[in-house]
């Protein structure tokens, strides 16, 4: 189930998030009355999105940070006075945190090139629901937009580089911490 | 302060079925090959496993007892667990892996024995250190001060110098030996190493297939005959606890209950108490009292029991007073003295076999 976003097309998830939070859907409509809270055409649907494309990629890192400590630690940690509580706060959170990290940057990286269910629940609207793939796209739609299209999909494959080296990094500090 | 163990424990291709009694203060060996169900025991006294029948107590305190339902977590059973592999905190520095227990306990232990504890275990210069920039040695230092100052009824040593070489393993028994010593902690201590045990237990409870097969004091119980049977190889010979009586020239008396055994001259001083290890291949046997030899020292001794191991040793179990030695000897020469037990004879020892167990001087700093 928790996977299912990697496998769903996105244009489906985005058709799935109007059908839920549009201005007349139930969940929509309720949040606008309530709280004033539009997700369709606005950059928060957008942000909603990426976040739920890019769930699966979190869920897998922060598991795999707490898989990755030594189970020991939590035995010794409990002979000594501390309970699950506890061992949460001050042993298990704290190991995984770079873990957890560079889960979170591998997913924001990847949601910048978040085009299908953006488009489909926000549309692409200049200054506010127009993120990267949706700008490359649209340049390339105009006339003698291919220079503009080149500059960036230049800028996406190098946020994309940054954003996985960095991840790398703070993922080989963790190991190097928490490892067995 | 004693620990009573009775429990059952049934994995898919073994049972774990286990009684002793760990006396008050001082150590308990549990002693076995691996595979013999010792760390289990300790997970088992410590609340890591629960087993499927039985009854654990430390100090008069049930913790587990299948029967009435009684299980405490191992939080609240106040004990001190030193792991095999030290398991000490990674992402947190010396002084605050040894403060984690210490935070923790119900009664926690005042801030001068803090002090001298670190002290005692010299680990005032590492305070700042993570985990990860310790030698093995000192891993193993902190581990077992982490584990002091949680303020245990108990103290649990998985094996916490296998993974040491002999250097690191001469720079932590010292410790363990004032522990025994200075503080009225009981402690269970697993090892596979007799070398160990002789010098650090007073009782040792051996294991076999998932039961006990011996237990009882140090010294009777290293020179069991049927040791071999358990430990694999020849006897492993007398444990002694002497005493430095006096200095001759060139030589020095220990005083063990029911004798005198003369050795090459030691460095310490008169009243010195240390354990000394004979072993079963150094001692010769004599129905008469030999004239004109070099040996110094000729026990009168009885034989309490013979056993033949192999056909062409036997194992001679053999009385001073109180203390018991074991020889190995052929079979041919104990046909050809016609030794049988309940026989006086004599025991010959030569003063450079014997091994007096001395801490390396660099220990007291």
């Amino acid at each position: 189930m928790l996977h299912l976003p990697l496998v769903l097309p996105p244009v489906a998830l985005g058709y799935l998030l109007l059908v839920i939070f549009g201005t007349r859907a139930p969940v929509g409509a309720w949040l606008l009355d309530h709280f004033g809270i539009r997700f369709v055409f606005s950059w928060t649907g957008a942000a909603l999105a990426s976040g739920l494309i890019t769930f699966p990629f979190q869920v897998r890192a922060i598991r795999s940070a707490v898989e990755s400590i030594d189970p020991g630690l939590r035995a010794a940690a409990e002979t000594l006075g501390a309970g699950w509580m506890d061992r949460l706060v001050n042993l298990t959170l704290p190991l995984a945190l770079p873990g957890i990290v560079a889960g979170a940057i591998t997913a924001f990286a990847a949601s910048l090139g978040e085009f299908g269910a953006i488009i489909t629940f926000v549309s692409n609207i200049p200054g506010e629901t127009r993120t990267l793939p949706l700008a490359i796209y649209a340049a390339l739609q105009a006339p003698g937009g291919e220079i503009e299209a080149a500059r960036l999909s230049a800028l996406s494959i190098i946020l994309a580089l940054v954003g996985l080296t960095l991840a790398e990094f703070v993922g080989r500090r963790s190991r190097l911490i928490g490892g067995r | 302060m004693n620990v009573e163990v009775a429990f059952r424990h049934d994995y898919a291709k073994f049972r774990l079925d286990i009684a002793f009694c760990a006396q008050g203060h001082g150590v308990t060996a549990l002693f076995g090959p691996s595979g013999a169900g010792k760390t289990t025991i300790l997970n088992a006294v410590a609340g890591l496993l629960r087993p499927d029948e039985g009854r654990i107590s430390i100090d008069g305190r049930v913790v587990f007892d299948r029967a009435a339902g009684i299980w405490l977590p191992p939080g609240q059973r106040r004990i001190g667990y030193v792991f095999q592999d030290g398991r000490l905190f990674p992402h947190m520095s010396v002084v605050a892996n040894l403060r984690f227990g210490w935070r923790r306990a119900p009664k926690r232990v005042p801030e001068s024995e803090v002090a001298r504890v670190i002290e005692m275990l010299r680990l005032t210069a590492l305070l700042d250190r993570k985990p990860a920039n310790l030698s093995g040695g000192e891993k193993g230092r902190v581990a077992l001060g982490r584990a002091l100052l949680a303020n245990p009824d108990v103290l649990l040593l998985d094996e916490p110098l296998a993974a040491l070489d002999a250097e690191r393993r001469n720079e932590i028994i010292p410790y363990l030996e004032r522990l025994r010593d200075e503080r009225r902690v009981p402690m269970i201590y697993v090892s596979h190493s007799l070398d160990e045990i002789s010098r650090l237990a007073n009782d040792i409870v051996v294991l076999k297939d998932g039961k006990v097969a011996a237990a009882g004091s140090v010294f009777d119980v290293l020179t069991d005959l049927r040791l071999p049977d358990f430990a694999g190889g020849s006897p492993y010979g007398a444990v002694l606890e002497t005493r430095i009586a006096r200095h001759a020239e060139g030589l020095t008396v220990l005083a063990f209950p029911g004798g005198e055994l003369i050795v090459p001259r030691l460095a310490q001083a008169v009243g010195t108490r240390l354990r000394t290890h004979v072993r079963a291949e150094d001692i010769m046997l004599a129905r008469e009292a030999p004239r004109l030899i070099s040996a110094n020292n000729v026990l009168p001794v009885t034989i309490s029991a013979i056993r033949m191991t192999s056909s062409s040793h036997v194992d001679v179990r053999l009385l001073c007073g109180p203390s018991a030695f074991v020889a190995r000897i052929t079979r041919s020469s104990c046909d050809r003295l016609s030794l049988t037990e309940g026989m006086d004879v004599f025991a010959i020892v030569k003063s450079v076999t014997v091994v007096p167990q001395i801490d390396p001087p660099a220990a007291e700093a």
